[in-house]
C-alpha cells in the first residue's frame, strides 16, 4: 500500500539535497554557470559523486543528514529505479542548455508559487532558491516525465484503485502546474501548444480505441459461448470471426475494383455476343431450376468470368478493365498470403522456447489449468473431471513412465487406426475420381437427371459429412489426449477434403483441356457463320446489313465460365450441407432427445443418443476449405466472394444458436491453447495448395477467344505487357524488361537463399546462446540463493561489507527478474554483452554486474551515486528483506 | 432514488479507463452491473460509488458462480477491512485485471495473490493442496488421495521451488507462468481471454440441471 508514499519520501531525501547544490552553484559564481561547459557543470551542480569537491561534500552532509532519516524509512524502494532515474538526471543536465538571465527570473516567479502537493522537492527547493538554474528546469522536466510515464503506466500497477486514483490525480495536477515552465523564450507557446495536441491525441486515440471495440461484431455472443462451453469452442468462432473480417475486406476489393466499374462504365447486357444468353437457352433462362445451377442470366452476368469484355479500357474514366481484373486477382491472394502470416507471425511473438515447458508440466497444470471463462457449472464439473484426470496422468506417469504390454498395445492399435484411416481416403479419392469421369459423361448426354448433374457435389458433401464421425471412432481406438487427439483428427479430416479437391480439380482440369482442344473448331464456326451472314446473297447490296443479333453468333465454351460456376456449386452446396447437418444432427437429436425423454424406455439424455457436442475439427477444416475453394474460384468468378460473405454471416449466426441450443459441453474439457499456430498453418497450406491451380491456369493455359477480359490475347499475363508497352514511358518498359531477365532473377534468387541461410544461421546461434545464458542465470540463482540465505542467517550482525554484498545480491535479483522474462529485446542483446566478456563466469558477482550494469541503466556498478552515509543508512532493508523487497506490497 | 439511467461523470470515466484496462463501454456496463446489486435506494452515480456490496451478492453473479477461486478473487480484491465487500472501484480493479489486454506481470502478480490462500507472501504446501482441491472440485469421486496429493506436491515444488525454501515466492511464481507456453500470447489463459465477468448484458443465465444444453431448444 504505502510503496508510492514511501518512494515520495525518498524523493524528498533528493529535494533536500538539492539546496545544497544550489548554494554551492552560487557560490561558484553566476560566471561559473553562464558559460560553463557541461562537464564542469556536472562538477558543479551535479549528483554528489564521491570525486567531487571537499567544500561541496561538507555541505552536501549537512543536507544529506534530515534526509538519511527520511531514507531509512523508504525500505520499499529498489535501488535500480532510482539509480536509472539519477542517471537520466545527469544526462540530462549535460544536455541542457545555458539559459538567460531573464528566463531565470521569470522562471522563478512561477517556482515561488505556493504549491500544495506534489512534489514536495520543489516545493521545498523554492524555499530555499533565489534563482532558477537550467539544472532546476531539467529537474522538473525530468518529473514532468516521470509523472506522465507513472500516468501512462498506472494502470499496471497493483495498487487499489483509491490509491491509483489518488495518485493519477496528483501526477496529472502537477503535470499541467509545470509543464508550461518549461518551455523557454519563444519555444513556449510551441511547447505549450505542442503538449495540448499530445493530450488531444491521446484523448483521440482513446476515443478510437473505444470506438474500435465498439464495431468488434458478435463480442457478446462469443464471451457466452465461452461461458458455457469454454475457450475451446470459442476459439472456433472467434476463427469464424476473423475469417468473415478478411473475406469482408477481399470482397471490397473485388466489387469495388472489378464488379462496379464493368457494371456502371462496360458495355451494357446485350450489347455483344458474351454479354447476352444464346438463343437456344433463352426461353429457359429465367427458370428458377437453371438460375440455381448457376446457369442462364446468372451464367451472363458479372458474378463470373466470362461477362467481361476485352476492351483496354471502359467508360469515360478510362479504366483499364483488363488490367484491373488481373490485378485484383493477384492481390486477393497477395492481401490473404500477408493477412495469414502476419497473423502467424503475432501469434508466435513471444513465445518462450518449447524445451522449457517440459520442466514445468505440473506447474503449468496446476496454475494455468483452469479455464477462466466458464460460467456453467456443468462445464466447470467437466472441467474438474479433466483436471482431475490429468493431474492424476501426470502422477502415473511420473511413477512408472514404462508400461510394457499396454504400449505394444496402443502401438498396434494406432498403426491399425492408421491402415484404417489411409484405406477411407483412397475410397473417398477413387469415388470422387469415379463419379466426376461419370458426370463429364452425363454432360454429353441430353436429358439428365437433377442427381446426375449434381451427382459430383453430392458425393462429395456426402463423404466430407460420413468421414469425419468415422474417423473419430476409429480414432478411440488409439486412445490419445484429446487435445493430441484433435490435431490427428484435424490432420486425417484435411487430408480427407484435400484429396477430395485435389481430385475434383484434376477431373477439372481434364475437362478443361477437352473444351481448349474443342475451341479452335468452335472459332473457325464463328469466324465462318459471320462472313456466310455479312457475305450471303439474297441481300440489297447498297443498304449495309444489319449486324447478326448477338445472341444468335455460334461461341465457345468458355472453360473459365465453367470453372467459376462449379466452384459456385460447390461452395453452395457444401453450405447447405452444412446447414442441414446442423439442422438433423444436432437439432433435430436435441429436440428428439429432449421431448421423446418422457415416454422412452432409457434415459436417452444420459444414455445412448445424448445431445452432439460441438465438432470443434470439423467446423474448422470445413472452414478452411471453403475458403480454400473461395480463394480458387474467385478468379472465375468474382462473385464467389460476395456469396462466401453471406454465407459466413448466416452460419455465424446459425451455429451461434445452434451451438446454444443443442449442443452440450465437451465431456472431456479441454482449454483451447493459442500457442499453437494450427488453425493458421492449415489455412496458409491451404491458401497455399489453392494458389497452386490458379498460377497454373493463369501462366500456362489460353484463355477462350471469345469471353473474359483476356480473350485474343495468347496468355492471360500479355495484359501487363500491354499495358507496360502502351501506358507506361518507353523507359520504363525497358526496365521491366530488363528486370525480367533470366540474368537478372537467377541472381535476385540465389542472393535470397544466401540471405535466408544467413538469417536462418544468425537465428540459431542466437537461440543457442539464448540457451546457455538461461542455464547459466539458473545456475546463478540457485547460487546466490543459498549464498543469500547463509547471508540471512547472520544478518543481525551487519557491517559495510555485508551490506555491499547484499546490494549487489539485490541487483543480481533484478538481473534474474529482468532476463528471465522473455523480453526478446534484453535477451538479444545479452548474449552479446556475455560472448564479450567470457572470463565473467568465474564468481557469481562478476559476472552478473556486467550484465546488471546493461540492464540499469549506465551506472558503473560500483559507483553508487549515493554517498557514503545514505548507503549504509539505507542497506538494512536491502539485507534484511531480501526476498521480499521485491514484492510490491500487498 | 438515483435514476439508474444516469452515468458517471466524464472525467471519472476518463480516469477509469486510464487506470484500467477496459474501454468506456466496459466501465459504464460494469456500473449498470454493480448498480443492480445495490439496494433500489442507493443507486444514485455519487451513492454507488460509496457504496459496498457484500460478499455473497458479489459471489452470486452468475459469471463467478463456477470458478472455484471466486471467494479468493473477491477478497483479494476487496478493501474493505473485513476484506468482506467491494466497493465500485474494487470492482472495477477486479474487472481490469481480467480483462483481455492487462499484461501478463499484472495478471501474474493477482493469481498470485489468489492462490496464496493464507495472505502470508509465499504459496506454502497448505496455499497448494487447498489450490489442488480447488481444481479438482467437491465431488469425491474427483478428490485426489492423500498420497496423489503429496506426490503432485512434491513435483510441483521440485520444478518451482527454485531456492528449495519449500515455499514458492512471487518471483518464483511469475518465473514458472512466464514460461508457460500460453501465458505471454495476448489472449493468455491464466485468467484465460476475458474476464470471468463478462460484463454479458443478459442476467438470465438459467444453469439449467445437468447433461441438458445451455439453452432449452425453442428458446430462441
Amino acid at each position: 500500500m504505502s510503496h508510492r508514499l514511501k518512494g515520495r519520501g525518498e524523493e524528498g531525501d533528493r529535494s533536500g539535497r538539492r539546496p545544497s547544490r544550489k548554494q554551492a552553484a552560487r557560490a561558484e559564481g553566476a560566471a561559473g554557470r553562464r558559460g560553463a561547459q557541461p562537464g564542469q557543470k556536472e562538477q558543479a551542480g551535479g549528483s554528489p559523486r564521491p570525486g567531487s569537491p571537499r567544500r561541496k561534500q561538507a555541505e552536501c552532509r549537512r543536507h544529506l543528514e534530515p534526509l538519511g532519516e527520511q531514507g531509512r524509512s523508504s525500505a520499499e524502494r529498489t535501488s535500480k529505479g532510482r539509480r536509472k532515474r539519477d542517471g537520466r538526471a545527469s544526462l540530462k543536465k549535460q544536455r541542457a542548455p545555458p539559459k538567460t538571465e531573464k528566463e531565470v527570473s521569470r522562471q522563478e516567479e512561477m517556482w515561488k508559487r505556493p504549491k500544495k502537493h506534489r512534489p514536495p522537492s520543489l516545493a521545498s527547493s523554492a524555499s530555499g532558491a533565489e534563482c532558477l538554474s537550467e539544472e532546476e528546469r531539467a529537474r522538473i522536466l525530468e518529473q514532468v516525465e516521470d509523472s506522465k510515464k507513472l500516468i501512462a503506466t498506472m494502470r499496471n500497477k497493483p495498487w487499489p484503485m483509491t490509491k491509483k486514483l489518488r495518485e493519477l490525480r496528483e501526477a496529472q495536477e502537477f503535470v499541467e502546474k509545470y509543464e508550461g515552465v518549461l518551455g523557454k523564450g519563444k519555444g513556449k507557446r510551441l511547447y505549450a501548444y505542442r503538449m495540448l495536441v499530445a493530450k488531444k491525441w491521446v484523448k483521440f486515440k482513446r476515443d478510437f480505441d473505444n470506438f474500435k471495440t465498439q464495431c468488434i461484431p458478435w463480442e457478446m455472443k462469443i464471451k457466452d459461448i465461452e461461458s458455457h462451453f469454454g475457450s475451446s469452442v470459442a476459439s472456433y468462432f472467434i476463427f469464424l470471426r476473423w475469417m468473415y473480417g478478411v473475406n469482408l475486406v477481399l470482397f471490397g476489393l473485388i466489387f469495388g475494383l472489378v464488379i462496379i466499374p464493368e457494371v456502371l462504365m462496360g458495355v451494357p447486357y446485350g450489347s455483344i455476343p458474351r454479354k447476352t444468353v444464346p438463343r437456344a437457352e433463352e426461353e429457359k433462362a429465367m427458370d428458377f431450376s437453371v438460375l440455381w445451377d448457376f446457369e442462364g442470366y446468372i451464367k451472363y452476368s458479372a458474378l463470373f468470368y466470362g461477362y467481361y469484355n476485352n476492351q483496354r479500357t471502359i467508360g469515360w474514366l478510362r479504366y483499364r478493365l483488363p488490367m484491373a481484373y488481373f490485378m485484383v486477382g493477384v492481390s486477393v491472394f497477395g492481401y490473404s498470403l500477408m493477412i495469414v502470416i502476419r497473423s502467424m507471425a503475432s501469434n508466435t511473438q513471444g513465445r518462450a522456447s518449447d524445451g522449457e515447458s517440459a520442466n514445468f508440466t505440473f506447474s503449468f497444470k496446476m496454475f494455468t489449468s483452469w479455464d477462466y471463462l466458464i460460467g456453467n457449472s456443468e462445464t466447470a464439473d467437466n472441467k474438474y473431471a479433466s483436471i482431475t484426470t490429468s493431474f492424476k496422468e501426470s502422477i502415473v506417469d511420473e511413477q512408472e513412465s514404462n508400461k510394457e504390454e499396454n504400449i505394444h498395445l496402443t502401438r498396434f492399435l494406432r498403426v491399425l487406426a492408421n491402415f484404417l484411416i489411409i484405406c477411407c481416403l483412397c475410397g473417398s479419392g477413387y469415388l470422387i475420381y469415379f463419379v466426376v469421369k461419370r458426370s463429364q459423361e452425363f454432360s454429353k448426354m441430353q436429358n439428365v437427371s437433377w442427381y446426375e448433374r449434381n451427382e459430383v457435389e453430392i458425393v462429395m458433401s456426402l463423404l466430407g459429412m460420413f468421414c469425419p464421425p468415422l474417423f473419430e471412432t476409429i480414432a478411440a481406438l488409439e486412445n490419445y489426449h484429446p487435445r493430441v487427439g484433435l490435431k490427428w483428427q484435424l490432420g486425417r479430416i484435411f487430408a480427407l477434403f484435400l484429396g477430395n479437391l485435389y481430385t475434383f480439380l484434376l477431373a477439372l482440369m481434364d475437362d478443361v483441356h477437352l473444351k481448349l482442344s474443342n475451341e479452335e473448331t468452335i472459332k473457325n464456326i464463328t469466324h465462318w457463320t459471320l462472313f456466310n451472314y455479312y457475305n450471303s446473297s439474297g441481300w440489297n447490296e447498297s443498304v449495309p446489313r444489319p449486324p447478326l443479333h448477338p445472341a444468335d453468333v455460334p461461341r465457345g465454351s468458355c472453360w473459365e465460365t465453367a470453372v467459376g460456376i462449379e466452384f459456385m456449386r460447390l461452395t453452395v452446396s457444401d453450405m447447405l450441407v452444412t446447414y442441414i447437418t446442423i439442422l438433423l444432427g444436432d437439432f433435430l437429436r436435441a429436440c428428439f432427445v429432449r421431448f421423446m425423454n418422457y415416454c422412452w424406455c432409457w434415459d436417452l439424455e444420459a444414455g445412448f443418443p445424448s445431445y452432439a457436442e460441438f465438432d470443434i475439427s470439423g467446423n474448422v477444416l470445413g472452414l478452411i476449405f471453403n475458403q480454400g475453394m473461395i480463394w480458387m474460384g474467385s478468379f472465375y468468378a468474382p462473385g464467389l466472394v460476395g456469396i462466401n460473405v453471406l454465407r459466413l454471416l448466416t452460419s455465424m449466426y446459425f451455429q451461434c444458436w445452434a451451438v446454444m441450443s443443442s449442443n452440450v459441453p465437451h465431456e472431456r474439457m479441454f482449454k483451447a491453447s493459442r500457442s499453437n499456430n494450427f488453425y493458421m498453418g492449415l489455412l496458409l497450406l491451404v491458401l497455399f495448395l489453392s494458389l497452386l491451380p490458379v498460377a497454373y491456369t493463369i501462366m500456362s493455359l489460353p484463355p477462350s477467344f471469345d469471353c473474359g477480359p483476356f480473350s485474343g490475347k495468347n496468355r492471360m499475363y500479355d495484359v501487363i505487357h500491354e499495358t507496360i508497352e502502351n501506358d507506361f514511358p518507353t523507359f520504363l518498359g525497358k526496365i521491366f524488361a530488363f528486370l525480367a531477365n533470366p540474368g537478372l532473377i537467377i541472381p535476385a534468387i540465389l542472393l535470397m537463399f544466401l540471405a535466408i541461410y544467413y538469417l536462418n544461421s544468425v537465428s540459431k546461434s542466437l537461440s543457442r546462446a539464448n540457451a546457455q545464458l538461461r542455464k547459466k542465470i539458473q545456475a546463478l540463482r540457485v547460487v546466490e540463493k543459498s549464498h543469500k540465505s547463509v547471508k540471512g542467517r547472520r544478518s543481525t550482525a551487519e557491517s559495510e561489507d555485508t551490506a555491499k554484498d547484499a546490494s549487489q545480491n539485490a541487483t543480481q535479483l533484478q538481473l534474474t527478474e529482468e532476463g528471465t522474462t522473455p523480453h526478446p529485446a534484453s535477451q538479444n542483446q545479452t548474449p552479446g554483452k556475455k560472448a564479450q566478456d567470457p572470463g565473467t563466469s568465474s564468481s557469481a558477482s562478476g559476472t552478473t554486474l556486467p550484465a546488471s550494469r546493461h540492464l540499469s541503466g549506465a551506472q558503473p556498478p560500483g559507483v553508487r551515486p549515493d554517498s557514503g552515509p545514505a548507503r549504509s543508512q539505507t542497506h538494512p532493508w536491502r539485507s534484511a528483506s531480501g526476498k521480499s523487497a521485491l514484492r510490491p506490497p500487498h | 432514488m438515483g435514476g439508474s439511467g444516469s452515468r458517471l461523470s466524464k472525467e471519472l470515466l476518463a480516469e477509469y479507463q486510464d487506470l484500467t484496462f477496459l474501454t468506456k463501454q466496459e466501465i459504464l456496463l460494469a456500473h449498470r452491473r454493480f448498480c443492480e446489486l445495490l439496494p433500489p435506494e442507493h443507486r444514485s452515480v455519487e451513492e454507488s460509488l460509496q457504496m459496498r456490496v457484500s460478499l455473497e451478492q458479489i459471489l452470486s453473479l452468475p459469471e463467478l458462480k463456477a470458478n472455484p477461486f471466486k471467494e479468493r478473487i473477491c477478497r483479494v480484491f476487496s478493501t474493505s477491512p473485513a476484506r468482506d465487500s467491494l466497493s465500485f472501484e474494487d470492482f472495477l480493479d477486479l474487472l481490469s485485471v481480467f480483462s483481455d489486454t492487462a499484461t501478463p506481470d499484472i495478471k501474474s502478480h493477482y493469481a498470485f495473490r489468489i492462490f496464496d490462500f493464507d495472505d502470508d507472501g509465499t504459496l506454502n504446501r497448505e496455499d497448494l493442496s487447498h489450490l489442488v482441491n480447488c481444481l479438482t472440485g467437491q465431488g469425491e469421486d474427483t478428490r485426489l488421495s492423500a498420497s496423489e496429493m503429496k506426490q503432485l506436491i512434491d513435483n510441483i515444488l521440485e520444478e518451482s521451488d527454485i531456492d528449495r525454501d519449500g515455499t514458492i515466492n512471487l518471483s518464483e511464481f511469475q518465473h514458472v507462468i512466464s514460461r508457460s507456453p500460453d501465458f505471454a500470447r495476448k489472449p493468455d489463459p491464466l485468467f484465460s481471454c476475458s474476464a470471468p465477468l463478462r460484463l454479458s448484458c443478459d442476467r438470465s443465465h438459467s444453469v439449467c440441471p445437468s447433461k441438458h444444453p445451455v439453452r432449452e431448444p425453442f428458446h430462441c
